[in-house]
Parts: C-alpha cells; structure tokens; sequence
C-alpha cells in the first residue's frame, strides 16, 4: 500500500525505505520486484546566486497530505508498479538537511523509474508545500520551481 | 453563508491575515468570496485555489461551512 508520511524534524530517507521496504515484503511476500528506484532531495546553501542559510517549509496541513495521497494513487494506475512511498519534511530545514524521498517498486525498471519521476514531477506542481528562504540579509519566498 | 478562508506563504504576508470568517450572504463561486476578502486586490493570474482542501478553479461553486483557500503556485520537493 502506498505510504505518505510528512516529518516535522530530520529524517534519515535511506533508513526510511529500508523499513517502508520490509513493510512491501511483509504485504507482497518476497520476490515480488525486481526494480527499486528512489528520488532523494536535499537542501542546498545556494540559490539564484545567494548564500541560503536555512529554509522554512510551510504546508497546508490537510491538503497536502491529501495532494500526495493522490498524487500515489495516480502512480499506482499509470504505471505496473507495487509500491510507491513519498516522505516530504516541513517546518524548519538547514542545509544538507533531506527535504523529499519519492521511491517505487515494479517488476522492471522501466515502470520504476517512469513512476518515481512523475511522482516528484507531480509533487512540485500540485502538493501545497511552500519554501521560505533564509538569507545573510533577509528571508524570501521562493516564487517558483527551477526545471528539472 | 459562513465560509473559512485561507491564504497561505506570500499571500499571507499580503493580505496581512492567514484565515478569515466569512459571512457572506450572495456568494455563488470562489470568485465571489476572492472579491469579497481581497480588499480590491485583482487575482493574481497564477493563483491556486482550493475548496474543502481539493484544487478548483474561480467559477467553483461555495456552500456554506466551505474552507475556500487561496495560495500562491507551489514550491515543494
């Protein structure tokens, strides 16, 4: 079953997958893929030519959690695949600091790969997440995504 | 009609409130509420909205008790 989980503080993405991963072999019973692939996003201390000291994260408590339930179920229609797992952090967020972890399981790599990619592609333009960034004179909201 | 309005990241900080209690008695779509809480302000082209926390667009209906919000495009991931 697909699995949305947003963290208020760090999160470790890798020791998260692991677990969600275990959680797939218990529902599915092993053998049952042959491709994993994962997105991971972290912060960087640089954006549009500035130094970014810190980051707020705001969401939209409710919606968002919805935007990206759906945004799962959509995966799991389009694409012969599993599983799929989103992890997204709110709140305050520093530099290094993991911000998003998209993954999903198929039985070839091709449906993997396709699904992980619109599951982040469709994140960005529909999931209620906006970022606010600290910098040495002032704080910003980031007013769009850079292309992927 | 009672309607809840929000206005999250930018927006906030523009219209200077992140929520709104409504009373608004001839509204038909989020259009109307938008006119009614947006001080003059014209909707932004690139604007979102939202009825009851699922994405619609200005000519939406409104009923009373709805959450109307109102956000700025997206910047997660």
């Amino acid at each position: 079953m697909p699995k949305v989980v947003l963290f208020d503080g760090a999160f470790e993405p890798y020791a998260e997958l692991t677990v969600f991963e275990s959680e797939l072999m218990q529902q599915h019973g092993t053998g049952q893929y042959g491709a994993t692939t994962s997105f991971v996003g972290t912060m960087r201390d640089f954006n549009e030519g500035d130094d970014v000291s810190a980051m707020f994260l705001e969401h939209y408590a409710g919606m968002t959690e919805k935007a990206l339930e759906k945004i799962c179920d959509q995966a799991m229609a389009d694409y012969p695949i599993l599983d799929c797992l989103i992890l997204h952090r709110v709140g305050e967020i520093k530099p290094n600091d993991s911000i998003v972890l998209v993954a999903a399981w198929s039985a070839h790599r091709g449906a993997a790969f396709d699904a992980s990619r619109m599951l982040i592609e469709k994140l960005k333009t529909d999931a209620p997440f906006w970022k606010k960034e600290t910098l040495n004179d002032g704080a910003r909201w980031v007013e769009k995504n850079t292309d992927g | 009609m009672s309607i809840k309005v929000l206005f999250f990241a930018s927006l906030r900080d523009e219209m200077g409130r992140g929520e709104d209690d409504v009373d608004l008695a001839n509204a038909k779509s989020v259009a109307d509420v938008w006119k009614a809480v947006a001080d003059g302000k014209e909707m932004p082209s690139n604007l979102l909205m939202a009825v009851n926390q699922d994405y619609v667009n200005a000519e939406a209906p409104v009923q009373d008790n709805d959450e109307v919000a109102f956000f700025p495009p997206v910047t997660g991931g």
